[in-house]
């Protein structure tokens, strides 16, 4: 992502970011910045330039990075796009995102790579991809993880599902440890989950629901822990969702095992009470879990067992789902909601982090995991312009529109939430203006 | 009931009571000359199935009928889901031509509650996926209610898949309600996973547990659990939790048996038990349509406080 200027060979206007607390890893401190082609070239007090953005009394920090978008694109443009996912992550403060493969066809050749990265270059945020482990997402060949990777993708996943087949996945880790890429895994034993839609425990008995066990996805992260440790290579356990899960990725960093984690939005604030009303925007894999497990998330969150927070943004269209729950897709949004929900749920009710925690969470920390050099800060003259402005006092209330997404499945509708993202500034960029998409 | 009926949980004590005493009087029309009184005249109600149950529909439109009101089946089957209409286009589909009441019966538990979602008419629920059945509950409480004169400290045991079981679960709720103490029978792998949500008690040994029954409630035991893990094999369920002619023989002889149906005769009750006196299967199926016309009287008619001179009305001429 770049700013280009109107006329070619004159310089793109400057920018100044006014009057902000300047938050990122190095630190916090008062200044403005000035950004000029795209970079930054000065911080410091009373800067001036030919835009000036008012951040008076703002956070400014390094954009969020989203290790987990759900873009849709190719295949179910009815639900979202990279252009619409893209601003909606502009929205919620991201200047990068990083693309599942669970796409139609899916990502798993430098055929495809090449689409959805050429998609991106359209969008108000850098789009990334990840690559499929498996052809298919099938779990049963390797996908040429080197011919992604010269694309770029230092991240492989066959999200959606995990990969099932033990040998496999060794092979798949130590082949990719080869490449210095990333295996990320959706954890998740099928022949425990098959046919289930929601949490196992009290709510799935009441509601008659068939439910998944917790064990589904903890048989996975102890058998992922294991490989890891077999053959040092680099696991990151995608949105992480029960106490038993943090508690054995805490004992793997301990050990000093090479893994890292996330955990989505949903898994620190929403229960499996929520499936109640049968209302399948609360569906969503791994399902919702029980108050412990969302405790223990925001635990792991805040000792930093968990690195950072993913959206797992997985827009899906209201017809599908109004089907039935037992029928309709899993999956619920998340770019526009989840700096707020972090804000509201970890520094202000449970009080397991301090904003800047947040902001490790879903900036510097995930851009560190991606390999994405020009994002997560710091601050500091010559890095590359990828900032958010945050008015952390903003109070306001989800609604049901959906936002910028094609798609409305929002589980949060009518909850009241703190802080809000005032601009994004993506490649020196003003990509998003006073809480609106520029494009 | 709020306008609609979709779970027993949604049911306290008083409104089942109210719905039992109703359905009291809806027994007297049915013993009738001719079973029919007018009083949902010009009513008309759908019977909207997307799971096949000719029992259960069968049930409800005659009890509809006998209220005078209007029956429509909307069949839906498996075709329509085939061509892709959605439940809910289903459901505008059918208020546009105006209708008072659905009945709807679907594979997937909580359709009810979505049909009453977006339905302005009374949605009355009979039956969804594992959730709840609540008129089946109902007419059992009725059914246990007309032998013992009252479910208050009862001891009544359900036996068999709870798991998979709507009628159990609603049977439960009901039950308990009512001050029954319910005991559920069952090996581990065919109870829910939680048992939290009510207040029963678990065994494994039916044997054990039948001597101190007054009601021994058998759930259907569907085939293909075997497949599924859930049991060894048929044989070895019978085994242990068939109710037999033996083992009827160990219950007090003041104690009953009943079943929802259809009945897998040979692997939850014996032929013998099945034939008994002691067993109130069709007790039950012919108070499932007094219990029926009561619920649909209490959401459709003209209120609580009507029922004595409507249904107390003549019958009508054919």
């Amino acid at each position: 992502m770049s700013s280009t200027s109107a006329h070619p060979g004159d310089a793109a206007p400057s920018l100044v970011i006014r009057g902000g607390r300047i938050v990122d890893a190095t630190g916090e401190r008062s200044g403005d910045v000035l950004v000029v082609d795209g970079r930054i070239a000065e911080v410091g007090p009373d800067l001036s330039g030919d835009v000036v953005v008012d951040a008076d009394g703002a956070i400014v920090a390094p954009g969020l990075v989203d290790l987990h978008t759900h873009l849709r694109q190719p295949g179910r443009e009815e639900a979202e796009t990279v252009e619409t996912g893209g601003r909606a992550a502009a929205l919620g403060g991201y200047t990068a995102v990083l693309a599942m493969p669970n796409t139609t066809p899916t990502i798993d050749s430098a055929g495809v790579v090449r689409e959805v990265l050429a998609l991106g270059r359209s969008a108000p945020v850098d789009v990334h991809t990840t690559g499929a482990i498996t052809v298919g997402r099938e779990g049963e060949q390797l996908a040429p993880m080197a011919e992604m990777a010269e694309l770029g993708v230092r991240i492989f996943t066959d999200d959606g599902t995990g990969v099932q087949d033990d040998r496999l996945m060794r092979r798949a880790l130590e082949y990719a440890s080869g490449l210095g890429a990333t295996l990320a895994q959706h954890c998740e034993v099928t022949s425990l989950s098959e046919g289930t839609c929601m949490h196992e425990g009290e709510w799935s008995s009441r509601l008659g629901l068939p439910g998944q066990p917790a064990e589904a996805e903890e048989l996975m992260v102890m058998r992922d822990i294991a490989l890891a440790r077999m053959t040092g290579a680099k696991v990151h356990f995608q949105h992480l969702s029960t106490a038993g899960s943090v508690a054995m990725v805490a004992g793997a960093r301990s050990a000093g095992l090479a893994v890292t984690a996330e955990a989505a939005p949903h898994h620190f604030t929403l229960t499996d009470a929520s499936c109640a009303g049968y209302d399948a925007t609360f569906k969503v894999h791994p399902p919702l879990r029980s108050d412990g497990d969302v405790a223990a998330i925001a635990a792991g969150l805040g000792d930093g067992t968990i690195d950072a927070i993913a959206t797992d943004h997985a827009p899906h269209t209201p017809e599908t789902k109004e089907l039935p729950f037992d029928q309709a897709p899993p999956g619920m949004l998340g770019l526009e909601y989840a700096l707020a929900l972090a804000f509201t749920e970890l520094v202000d009710r449970t009080a397991v982090m301090r904003e800047s925690d947040v902001l490790a969470a879903m900036s510097w920390r995930p851009a560190a995991i991606a390999g994405l050099g020009d994002h997560g800060g710091p601050v500091a003259v010559g890095r590359a312009a990828n900032l958010v402005v945050i008015d952390a006092a903003a109070r306001w209330s989800i609604d049901s529109s959906g936002g910028a997404s094609r798609s409305r499945n929002v589980p949060y509708v009518g909850r009241e939430v703190r802080g809000r993202v005032l601009h994004t500034v993506c490649g020196g960029e003003l990509v998003v203006s006073d809480g609106e998409a520029t494009r | 009931m709020n306008g609609n009926l979709l779970s027993t949980s949604d049911l306290d004590r008083e409104g089942i009571d109210e719905i039992l005493e109703v359905a009291d009087r809806m027994a007297e029309i049915n013993s009738r000359r001719i079973p029919r009184v007018p009083a949902l005249r010009g009513r008309t109600v759908v019977s909207l199935f997307f799971e096949d149950s000719t029992r259960t529909r069968i049930s409800f439109e005659t009890a509809a009928k006998r209220l005078s009101a209007d029956v429509m089946g909307f069949s839906v089957g498996t075709s329509s889901v085939k061509k892709g209409e959605s439940v809910r286009d289903t459901i505008e589909t059918i208020e546009a031509m105006g209708v008072d009441a659905i009945v709807v019966r679907h594979g997937s538990s909580g359709v009810p509650e979505m049909v009453a979602r977006w339905a302005r008419s009374a949605v009355v629920n009979a039956g969804d996926g594992w959730h709840s059945h609540p008129t089946q509950a109902l007419l059992d409480a009725y059914t246990i209610r007309a032998r013992f004169g009252s479910l208050e400290g009862l001891r009544i045991g359900i036996v068999g898949d709870v798991l998979h079981s709507r009628v159990a679960r609603s049977d439960i709720e009901v039950f308990t309600e009512l001050g029954a103490r319910v005991t559920l029978v069952a090996p581990p792998t065919l109870l829910p996973p939680s048992l939290e949500p009510w207040e029963v008690s678990v065994s494994h040994d039916l044997d054990e547990v039948l001597p101190d029954l007054d009601v021994c409630y058998l759930l259907r035991m569907q085939r293909e659990r075997m497949t599924e893990a859930l049991i060894p094999s048929l044989r070895e369920y019978t085994a242990l939790y068939g109710l037999t002619a033996r083992r009827l023989a160990n219950m007090e002889p003041t104690a009953v048996v009943m079943h929802p149906g259809p009945m897998n005769r040979g692997v939850e009750i014996a032929d013998e038990v099945a034939e008994s006196p002691r067993a109130l299967v069709t007790d039950q199926v012919a108070n499932g349509v007094a219990v029926r016309m009561a619920v649909l009287y209490l959401l459709l008619g003209p209120g609580r406080d009507a029922l004595g001179p409507v249904v107390e009305l003549a019958e009508e001429a054919t």
